[in-house]
């Protein structure tokens, strides 16, 4: 079965898309979901909604590959040709991770002794961007998510929950990205910083950046929402 | 081109699509990789490909047969069969196992750097540090004395080593300080290829943090295309992109480091995952 026919205008054509974890150890088969089919658009912002623990998270994670899919099909329209996410080469999915597709995880991992502001500019230098230049754009994704200068160069092993999440944030949107999948970005966040998300994936939304999210706090982003796919698992 | 270990252990096959964004060629390709000691067989038909600026983990337990594979890949354990290429003009279309001990010197000089956990297997530890990493670019022919030392302290420079203990032999350094000189040693002539042999087992957690920055920090600059063998799971997340698991001589799962490390498809890979979880 081909994926929907409308691909030329989307971004992304997701189609039967089901991922199944299968643990050997108790030899159980732990369905995740099962089914999905949705296509997004540049500019568009797209929720999964559904009950706790159909794996949501799940789809975020097969989409960027950090799961292996089960079955179905995620056609993406990279710059340079189309791939399906779901049997991409793994240096492919690599390039499109360096370049491309970013995904907003709920926790950090930080790295011993690798400061706030490092970690925040990884990606840009990974992306080629000269070191102060990188430096510049990292401390002013920082303090707009309101986060003191006066730690950007401490090491956030030992911050906060919420402190972790800025960073994490600012990491994560920090380098230009054609589809960001957000796993309740603004779960763990103080008002300010839900709000300077929220006018920060405006911006992307306006810029054509297509996005898919899992929101803890729905309300914040409702009416940057273009539609809804229910997530369910067989089991 | 489908990988013969593309499968599952359900033996669905999960044949991945050959690269269609990548236009990189990979740096490394292996095939087939062999190697036995009188009746035991240490590796039997290994198969990786390395692309340049990327990081290659390899993972197993203790007699799995990941070292060999690295000293193979140095051309300092000789394989009983296989076929191995880097993508470098001076090398191309040629099998490098097959090559003689003078072209294979040649090679191990000007374009293959190694990093082992046991820092005696590097580095002469009575010599000076600046002297084991000149060492290296005196073989490759360099004589001007001015010129061996400045290249000397650029590398030791590069691999955060500090100057002022130039002149110390690596037998009076720290295991962290040590592994700076290989690693300086390792990438003195700018190689293509990097292989590093558990670079960071047996150091403090610190002193590791710290060498594995200098490691990350030396991919982003330079695109060595890098192998890394280590049985610490946390070492692989940190610095590798893909991942190959291997048991028994043999490579039972392959695949982006995270996903192997977080939805592992093996039960060998899921037994090793969680207990280091």
């Amino acid at each position: 079965m081909r994926p929907c026919p409308h691909t030329h205008m989307h971004i992304l054509n997701v189609h039967e898309f089901s991922k199944t974890f299968t643990i050997h150890a108790i030899n159980r088969e732990v369905p995740a979901f099962t089914n999905v089919s949705f296509h997004l658009q540049p500019g568009e912002l797209l929720v999964a909604r559904g009950a706790n623990g159909v794996g949501k998270s799940s789809l975020l994670r097969c989409l960027y590959r950090t799961y292996l899919p089960s079955a179905g099909h995620a056609i993406y329209q990279a710059q340079q040709g189309t791939v399906d996410l779901a049997r991409a080469a793994e240096v492919d999915i690599a390039l499109l991770r360096r370049n491309e597709i970013g995904y907003v995880s709920q926790f950090l991992r930080p790295r011993p002794r690798v400061s706030a502001i490092e970690l925040v500019m990884e990606p840009l230098l990974l992306a080629g961007v000269p070191a102060d230049d990188a430096r510049m754009r990292a401390g002013d994704w920082l303090s707009r998510l309101g986060l003191k200068a006066a730690i950007w160069p401490a090491y956030p092993s030992t911050f906060s929950g919420g402190e972790q999440q800025k960073i994490n944030l600012a990491r994560a949107l920090i380098a230009p990205r054609r589809l960001l999948l957000l796993d309740e970005p603004n779960a763990a966040l103080d008002p300010g910083a839900r709000a300077a998300l929220r006018e920060r994936l405006s911006v992307l939304k306006s810029e054509g950046v297509a996005m898919i999210g899992v929101f803890h706090h729905i309300e914040d982003v409702r009416d940057l929402v273009d539609s809804e796919v229910k997530i369910a698992n067989s089991q | 081109m489908l990988r013969p270990y593309g499968i599952r252990y359900d033996m669905t096959p999960t044949y991945f699509d050959p690269p269609r964004l990548t236009a990189d060629r990979p740096l490394l390709t292996a095939w087939g990789l062999r190697k036995t000691y009188g009746r035991v067989t240490a590796v039997s038909g290994v198969d990786l490909e390395v692309y340049p600026g990327e990081t290659l983990g390899i993972v197993g337990e203790s007699g799995s047969g990941k070292s060999t594979v690295l000293r193979m890949l140095n051309l300092e354990e000789p394989a009983n069969a296989g076929d191995y290429r880097l993508n470098l003009a001076a090398y191309a279309g040629e099998n490098l196992l097959g090559l003689d001990r003078y072209r294979r010197r040649e090679l191990r000089v000007t374009q293959i750097g190694i990093v082992y956990q046991q820092p005696h297997m590097g580095l002469r530890m009575r010599v000076s540090s600046g002297g084991n990493v000149a060492e290296r670019l005196i073989m490759a022919g360099e004589r001007s004395f001015a010129t061996l030392r400045t290249a000397a302290r650029d590398s030791l420079a590069e691999s955060e080593f500090p100057l002022d203990r130039l002149d110390d032999p690596p037998r009076l350094l720290s295991g962290g300080m040590q592994q700076r000189v290989q690693l300086a040693k390792a990438i003195a002539m700018r190689p293509a290829l990097l292989l590093l042999d558990e670079p960071t087992t047996g150091l403090d957690v610190s002193i590791q943090a710290l060498v594995l920055d200098t490691l990350l920090r030396l991919r982003r600059e330079r695109r060595i295309a890098t192998v890394v063998v280590s049985h610490d799971l946390g070492v692989i997340r940190t610095l590798a992109d893909r991942v190959l698991v291997m048991r028994g001589g043999q490579v039972v799962e392959h695949g982006l480091a995270d996903q192997v490390l977080d939805d592992p498809q093996h039960p060998y890979t899921q037994q090793l995952v969680h207990a280091k979880l």
